[in-house]
Parts: C-alpha cells; structure tokens; sequence
C-alpha cells in the first residue's frame, strides 16, 4: 500500500495546484499509514522540485523529457511508476493536464476514478471521498470499488499545508511509449501579470451591468490594487467585451477563489454554479432584488460606476497603512 | 468520415437540485431534461459540419434507460444520422466508457468525440477513458478543431492560453466552448427524427469501479450583510478583520 501523487508542472515550474496535491497526500498517506511518493514530469529546476518537501513529499520521482501534451506517455509513466511503489491510492490535482491523464490512468490499471473532490479522504473503511456535482450545487460521497482508487482532486479546495521536510529527487526511468501527439504552437494569453484564474485567491468579476467594454478600466484597477485576476459573466465574453478565458459559470470555469467581488452581475443559477464554492461572496448591484444578493455574504446596492472607485480609494488607502 | 458522438441526459441547467430515498437519489421529479450542453453544443454541432464537408456519418451513443429516447431523439433532430442506445443504467464513468469502448471498437470509427464533461457528475473522464480503453490518441478540452485527410488539428485549452495540436485519426476528443455554434432544430428535422434509426443495445460485461454513497446540499448562506453605498470604503476594513480574506 502507498500512495502516489502527480505534481503538475507548467512554464517549467512546479504548479500551485501542485503542492496542494502533494500535502494532501502526505495527510493521506499519514492516516492510512502508508508510504508515499512524488512524480512530476517536465523542466522544473531540482530546487523548485525540493519545495515540495516543504509540503511533505518524501521521494519525488521526475521524468524530466515530458511535456503535458502527451497524456498517453505520462498515463504510461504513472502506470509503470504506480506498479514499482505498489501504489492504492493514486492524487492528481484534476486540473488541464489531471483531466487529460487520469482518465487514462483508471482505464490501464482498472482503478476507479473520483473527479472534482473537494476534501480529504475517509480511509476508515475502505476509501471515500466528497466530490462536488450538478456543477457546484450539492455534494455527493463515493466510495471506491477497486484496489487502486485514483482521487482527482479539485484546485483550491483544502489548500496546501505546510510541514518540515526535504525531497530524495531521482530520475523516474520508465519506458512511456511513444508521442502520438504533437504540439505545433502554444499560444499564451496576456493575463498581465494576473495569476490564472483557477489559481487565483481574490477574483474581482463584472458583467453585464458595466455597459461596455470601455467601462472596465475600473475594474482591471481595483484588480490590480487587490492583487485578484478578473473574470466576466457569459454574455460579457460572448459579446466580446472581455476575453473568453475570463468567462465563469457552468459553461466556464468552476473556481473556488477566498473572495469574489461581483460587480453588475444579477447572479444567474447558470452563474453561480461556477463562483458558489468561492469562501466570501461580495455584490455590487443597482438592483436590491438580483439574486446574486441571496448568495453573498457582504452588499452593496448602489451604482457600480460609484462604488468601484471608492473601493479603489479604499484599498489604496488600506494598503498604506498596512 | 465515421464519427461517433456520445451524447447523455442531463438536468436543464435551471433545475432545483434535490435528493430522495435517504438522500441516495436524485429527484428527478419536475426536472427537465436535456441533452448535456458539451455534448449537444459542441461534440454533435462540429461532427456535423465535419461530415457536411467530407462526407461520411454521425452516429450518436447513450449509456441508458428508455427515458433517455427524448434527447436522443433531439440530436437526431439536430442532424446525426442514427443514434445507439446501450440499454443500461450509467452507474458509473469507467462503465459507461466501457460500453462505448466495446459498442466503438471493431466498427471503424474516425473520430469519437464527447463533451468535456457532463453537468450533472462533472468527471470529465469518459473521453480519456475511451481513449485508454481503444487505445486511441486522446485530445482533451478542445475548443477548435479541423480535419485535413487523415490529420486532426486542434487548439486545447491551458491555463492562459490554447495549445496547437496533431494528431493522426482515428482518435477521441473531448469538446470545450469553441468549437462550434448551436443549432436549434427546425421542424423539417423534427419530422425526420421520427424515422431514424435509434439502436437499442444490451450492455456489454462490465462493472462501477465508484459508487455514490449519499448527496448533501451545501450548508445554506447566513444572511448578507448589506453596507451603504456612501460608507463602500469599509467594505475593505470586512474583509480584512472580520473575513480576513485580504
Ligand atoms: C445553458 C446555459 C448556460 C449558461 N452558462 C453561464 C455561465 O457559465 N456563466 C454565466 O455567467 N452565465 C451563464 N448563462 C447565462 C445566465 O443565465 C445569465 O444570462 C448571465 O449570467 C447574465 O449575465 P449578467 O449577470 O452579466 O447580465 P444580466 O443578467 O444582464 O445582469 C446585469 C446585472 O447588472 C446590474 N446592473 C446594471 N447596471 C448596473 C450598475 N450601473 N451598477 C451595478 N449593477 C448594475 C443589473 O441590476 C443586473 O442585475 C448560461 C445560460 C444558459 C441557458
């Protein structure tokens, strides 16, 4: 018995999602009472790599020649690695590259899968998780069936815990089949400076009811002032205001930022189910019966063209004195 | 080109989500039903025009019960061909793409694409799945997608940004926002729908390797907290003391 955690790299580092993944396999590991190892594919730096253990990991495992477009090799790899350590119970963070490998992962080794999990495991008996379905609105826990069982964990849910320790990093050595995809192009979007946003803790979001484009100079400031990453509403994106990888919802992406200011947004059900697991909601709307309201925790009914540049001046002023 | 879409049932969006027998299952009563919106939107629509330009065929394939012929019936409205029907309950992902494995795997297919995920279970895992069943190429999240001979070309989404890539078919995709646009079906499809074909399969050997337990609702909202607009500058002082989140 073991367990065995993918720690996601990009732009040649160590992802956030990472060590989030990592310590919450080094809290699986110490209530199963099992082993515990690390793999990690791609450029990331041995010291960036020695980091983890700062998050628990003990032994990491780096196939350094792989890159996240290639989910059958790193599929291969995890399978072949999973076999070595004698691994049950496998932890992806369930983001782009744990979504394209996992599902692999489960169909080769015959392990059950459980995606968007949102706490720690019960391993009392047997192995049950609490994931999160009908996109944001309820819960479900389910218990796996297999001998290996293979936990895709959602980014942001329990957060990364810190402990003392210092990594053994090896070369992986595994054989991983061949590339059958190849990359022609990356194409980066410009999130100036802006931490992506299924990373992001603070999350400053408008919709509709900002009028136009033009209008968000003011919100990519209170952003900027706050450190948070903007986001948008459907139509917003569908009108071309604001870039699609802003677009959250249902039909977007699901986040669970600590703050989530929503400026002009009435808080469709469709909404919601994307920003609902954020910590603290705040609403910013002209109208006292947005629905958005029910699910906030802080208001303000006013005009968002007043209120935003106060809450500039404000967090200036804050900043200043603290 | 053969192409094979997997379609499933899905609650409207809209839907109030409640749970009954002990909280085990999920009431279905007054809930509308749909076909899921990555699978209908994108998947089925890009098939379709895919096939309009080279030729070929789009089948459709639903893992369950009778009561999922509805939506099935609207992809066909939509334009696919024919549809299959693999008579069992979803109880799972890897089921489900177990059926689909071994209704897709000796009948020549081009492409098999879903929707990224479902908006019911979330898992985003019956693309991947299939593909490590069939043992095909897998292209995950894709949200533009062009097809030259025997060459797929595809822009996958990644955090801040998209990723260009090939690969050769046949292989499985799973579709994101993007792709294409919907199309609503006009009453000559309707008409049609009624006489094509729709498959109806007994499931293939297979088993759940998960199993729901129980569902919750998430605890409910205390009341907000309403400030005025005048005094919006103390918003900041919340969170910083008492939410403690800045
Ligand atoms: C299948 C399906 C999937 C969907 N998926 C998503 C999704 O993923 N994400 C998503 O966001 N939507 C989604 N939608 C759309 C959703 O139903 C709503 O239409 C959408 O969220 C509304 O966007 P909005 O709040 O920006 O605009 P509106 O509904 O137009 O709301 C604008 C708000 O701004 C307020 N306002 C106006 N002027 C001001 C001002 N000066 N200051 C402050 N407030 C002001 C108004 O009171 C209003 O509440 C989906 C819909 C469907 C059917």
């Amino acid at each position: 018995m073991s367990v065995l955690v993918l720690a996601g790299t990009a732009d040649n580092k160590v992802s956030k999602s990472a060590f989030e993944a990592v310590s919450y396999g080094a809290k699986l590991a110490s209530d199963a009472g099992t082993d515990f190892n690390v793999i990690a594919f791609g450029g990331a730096s041995s010291d960036d790599l020695n980091g983890l253990g700062a998050y628990g990991a003990k032994a990491i495992l780096v196939e350094k020649s792989l890159n996240n477009t290639q989910p059958f090799q790193m599929a291969n790899a995890i399978v072949e690695v999973a076999g070595q350590v004698g691994a049950t119970m496998i932890v992806v963070s369930y983001d782009e590259t744990g979504k394209a490998v996992a599902p692999i992962v489960s169909a080769k080794m015959k392990a059950g899968l459980v995606a968007g999990v949102v706490d720690y495991a019960d391993v009392s008996n047997g192995v049950v998780v609490k994931k999160s379905v009908f996109s944001g609105k309820a819960f479900a826990r389910v218990k796996f069936n297999s001998d290996v069982a293979i936990i895709g964990l959602t980014p942001n849910s329990v957060g990364a815990k810190e402990m003392a320790g210092s990594p053994d990093v090896k070369d992986a050595n595994v054989s991983m089949g061949d590339a059958r995809i190849s990359l022609k192009e990356t194409k980066k979007e410009d999130l100036g400076g802006q931490v992506p946003l299924p990373e992001a803790e603070l999350v400053v979001s408008a919709g509709r009811g900002l009028k136009g484009p033009e209008n968000w100079g003011m919100i990519e400031e209170l952003a900027n002032e706050l450190g948070a990453t903007t986001a948008c509403s459907r139509p917003v994106s569908d009108l071309d205001w604001r870039p699609h990888h802003e677009h959250v919802g249902q039909t977007g992406l699901a986040i669970r930022p600590n703050l989530y200011i929503a400026v002009g947004i009435s808080g469709a059900i469709q909404h919601l189910a994307g920003v609902n697991a954020s910590k603290v909601i705040v609403v910013i709307n002209t109208d006292p019966e947005a629905p958005f309201f029910k699910a906030a925790d802080y208001g303000i009914v006013g005009d968002a063209f007043e209120v935003v540049p106060k809450l500039i001046e404000a967090v200036k002023a804050f900043k200043a004195n603290n | 080109m053969k192409i094979l879409v997997a379609i499933s049932k899905a609650p409207d969006t809209t839907s109030k989500i409640s749970f009954t027998d002990g909280d085990t299952k999920f009431n279905e009563a007054g809930v509308q039903f749909i076909v899921n919106p990555y699978d209908e939107w994108y998947a089925l629509v890009r098939a379709l025009e895919l096939k309009e330009a080279n030729g070929g065929s789009v089948t459709t394939i639903t893992v369950g019960s009778a009561d999922a012929d509805p939506i099935i019936r609207k992809a066909l409205a939509i334009g696919a061909d024919d549809a299959v029907r693999v008579d069992a309950g979803p109880t799972d992902a890897y089921f489900v793409a177990t059926q689909i494995s071994e209704y897709a795997k000796d009948k020549g297919y081009d492409l098999v694409m879903v929707g990224k995920e479902t908006i019911d279970y979330n898992g985003s895992q019956v693309g991947g799945l299939v593909a490590g069943m069939l043992d095909l190429p897998y292209l995950p999240n894709i949200s533009k997608l062009d097809v030259a001979g025997t060459t797929a070309t595809a822009e996958r989404e990644i955090q801040g940004g998209e990723e260009v890539l090939e690969a050769q078919l046949p292989l499985v995709l799973s579709a994101s926002k993007g792709m294409s646009e919907q199309r609503i079906p006009n009453m000559r499809g309707i008409m049609a729908a009624r006489s094509k074909k729709l498959e109806v399969v007994p499931a293939a050997a297979g088993e759940a390797l998960t199993e729901v337990l129980d569902y919750s609702l998430p605890a409910a909202k205390s009341a907000v907290k309403l400030i005025d607009p005048e005094n919006a500058a103390d918003l900041i002082e919340m969170l910083h003391s008492e939410a403690k989140v800045i």
